[in-house]
């Protein structure tokens, strides 16, 4: 039982981030715009977010600049996407790897720390947080073991993730702006016909594409590790990709996918060198390469079939 | 698909002013973040530049990063012509290893280099062709998307062999996740070896006979693509997929086999690094060379003389960025894949943006 809660404590954990990056693809790709630079942009927000915390002693600042680094490069994106109608792909491509250049170089000319930013210390990081009554509930079977060890304790960001779940659900299917963000990715000559500016919604989608991200990357260095690390992101952000595709686009299930594969993530730690009947040892890889083969063979539509936005990745040009 | 503004330019210009005024907006967007940092960016551009090209080392060193981006650059700009993104050169060239590495290990001390070489160059181009072939299936019979398939196939690469290198093919007693040493059998001569077997001394460096394939393999690429049967349905597919199907061009196919041939290419990166230079393989020799590869391509604008180029000015700004890393501590490698990426943003996403600029120049001379 022990065993059980904190493996599904830190289930909670891994998911966060990838529940906040699934969303900020979401609202990307659902308004037509491909993003495969949700890793990038993660990354940034990570360092942004350590570097300003540690100078400041500030969690909060340190978000904030998280969210201000990681929506910048959305901006970079929406320049390339909407208003230039590049390429999609390789502006998302680029934005990676300016990411995963760009910040060891700044913190190493600012913390002389081999790229890596320095640890923070308790004022300046986000901490766990016990929910009222907690302690006190902690020996009711079962509703209390649950309240007090697996919902309590956790970061004041893993609370808000799981607000802006249900909020991201209804803005994308009860809002008007959630119409709107549908028609675009669907068919964008129709909603332009029916004065939507294509354009905008475009921009608003991943202007909250760019804080659901440094949201993300903020979780990593200032509540997770407490500091920058290096490539710390480490494929996060295509493990989100990964989960949208499973979530066939749709934000409940792609948070199912998410919490999955943070599942097995978490699993995995736990099994390293465990012998098992009748398998024997499982080498960790294994489990590591699960979501990226379920989501090959989900877009290949051999376990279901994962059907992208119509209008995505194609500029959308004004008809005349 | 067409992406951004089209250009009005005359042909040539688009193909010298244009990514030479990318290229510029990219080192200076590099020169202004060296500057914030502390640094003088001319100081380090003639660091870089002497560092690459500065000496006989260096410019060895520079050729042998020169001879892997090429490879890449023309494995990429294969599929792009077929209208196809592929970012898998990453694992493509990981898997060509481990067909070089099963031979090597196999065969080095009972083949003959006339036999083992060709047999490896074999195994390279067969293991990273059936890397890409899955994808490239799965894209054309299943409407899978290229770009997320190979994303997710650099992945489950990284994985598989991580886990082969750690449990099988580890050198016994040893820490390091690495294979043992090759035998001298597989090893491709280096230049400054044959040179020296023709009486001319050229400094040591681990540039080898794969550069002599590699600019090869750019003549062949050429007379492919652009005058061959298959090259034109390549070219086909890429601008227009109906129009090909209505041509009676088998559209799978096409897509299927450039990206095997894409595949092949990554795999000689594998050949370049392994067989010519390090003689063992790790658990991170490839290093980002099927990333480096997408810059290459783009800037080179899917050409072999444009990707020659192209993968010179990278391989120049690995090894110089390597020894201006030595003059200057806050310099590192990290710089150079900043570049990168900046050059990946304007010579590809945003190719034509300075075209409005310019074109007037050109609308003048033409009334004139």
């Amino acid at each position: 039982m022990e065993q059980l809660f904190s493996l599904l404590d830190s289930t909670i954990r891994v998911a966060t981030p990838l529940v906040l990056a699934a969303l900020a693809g979401m609202f990307s790709e659902r308004s037509g715009v491909v993003d495969i630079g949700l890793e990038g942009k993660m990354l940034v927000a990570a360092f942004a977010a350590a570097a300003a915390a540690f100078v400041t002693h500030s969690p909060w600042l340190g978000l904030l600049a998280g969210i201000m680094a990681s929506v910048s490069l959305a901006m970079v994106h929406a320049f390339v996407s909407v208003t230039y109608n590049g390429n999609q792909l390789i502006s998302g491509m680029a934005i990676n790897t300016i990411a995963s250049g760009i910040t060891p170089v700044l913190g190493l000319a600012w913390f002389q720390q081999g790229g890596n930013t320095p640890q923070l210390d308790d004022d300046s990081r986000f901490h766990d947080i016990s929910l009222p009554f907690a302690d006190a509930l902690s020996n009711v079977p079962l509703v209390g073991h649950v309240y007090s060890k697996l919902l309590s304790g956790h970061s004041i960001l893993v609370y808000l993730t799981i607000l802006i779940i249900p909020v991201v659900s209804w803005v994308v299917y009860r809002s008007r702006f959630g119409l709107r963000l549908r028609a675009v990715g669907e068919n964008p000559h129709a909603a332009d016909t029916a004065g939507v500016s294509v354009a905008r919604v475009r921009y608003i989608a991943l202007f909250w594409g760019g804080v659901l991200c440094g949201m993300a990357g903020t979780f990593l260095s200032v509540y997770q590790t407490g500091s920058f690390i290096k490539e710390m992101t480490a494929g996060k952000g295509f493990l989100a990709l990964a989960a949208l595709i499973f979530g066939k686009w749709r934000p409940l299930p792609a948070v199912l996918g998410c919490l999955l594969f943070a599942f097995a993530d978490a699993l995995q730690i736990r099994l390293e060198g465990v012998d098992l009947p009748v398998v024997g040892q499982i080498p960790s890889q294994a489990i590591q390469v699960i979501p990226y083969v379920l989501t090959v063979l989900l877009l290949a539509g051999f376990v279901g079939r994962a059907v992208a936005p119509k209008a995505i990745g194609v500029p959308f040009v004004k008809s005349r | 698909m067409k992406f951004g503004q089209p250009s009005t330019l005359p042909r040539w210009a688009q193909l010298t002013v244009l990514p030479v005024l990318n290229l510029l907006a990219a080192l200076l967007v590099t020169g202004l973040v060296t500057w914030l940092i502390g640094e003088d960016p001319w100081e380090c551009l003639q660091l870089l530049v002497s560092g690459a090209f500065g000496s006989g080392e260096g410019i060895g060193y520079t050729l042998f990063y020169t001879t892997g981006f090429i490879f890449t650059g023309l494995a990429v700009a294969t599929a792009f012509h077929a209208g196809l993104f592929n970012i898998g050169g990453e694992g493509q060239a990981y898997l060509a290893g481990l067909g070089v590495t099963l031979v090597v290990l196999a065969f080095d001390h009972t083949l003959p280099p006339m036999v083992l070489v060709p047999l490896c160059i074999l195994a390279a181009m067969g293991f990273g062709a059936a890397w890409a072939f899955v994808p490239g299936w799965l894209q054309a019979k299943r409407g899978s998307h290229i770009v997320v398939t190979t994303i997710m196939f650099n992945f489950i690469a990284y994985s598989l062999m991580l886990y082969l290198i750690g449990h099988h093919l580890i050198e016994a007693g040893s820490q390091n996740p690495t294979t043992r040493e090759f035998g001298q059998a597989s090893w491709i001569p280096a230049i400054h070896q044959v040179a020296a077997g023709m009486g001319i001394s050229l400094p040591s460096t681990p540039l080898n006979l794969t550069f002599v394939m590699a600019l090869l393999a750019c003549g062949l690429f050429y007379l492919l693509v652009w005058h061959s049967r298959w090259g034109f349905q390549l070219r086909t597919v890429g601008v227009n997929e109906s129009a090909a199907r209505y041509a009676g061009i088998n559209v799978s196919k096409t897509i299927i086999l450039a990206m095997c041939v894409s595949g092949a290419l990554s795999g000689f990166a594998a050949i370049n690094e392994l067989l010519g230079s390090t003689h063992r393989m790790n658990v991170s020799f490839t290093n980002g060379v099927g990333f480096v590869g997408i810059a290459v391509a783009l800037m080179g604008r899917n050409h072999p003389v444009g990707i020659i180029l192209s993968a010179l000015l990278f391989g120049g700004l690995t090894q110089g960025g390597l020894e201006l890393s030595f003059e200057k501590p806050v310099i590192t490698r990290e710089m150079i894949i900043f570049i990168q990426g900046l050059i990946i943003l304007f010579c590809g996403a945003l190719e034509n943006l300075f075209e409005p600029f310019i074109a007037g120049l050109f609308k003048r001379k033409e009334d004139k």
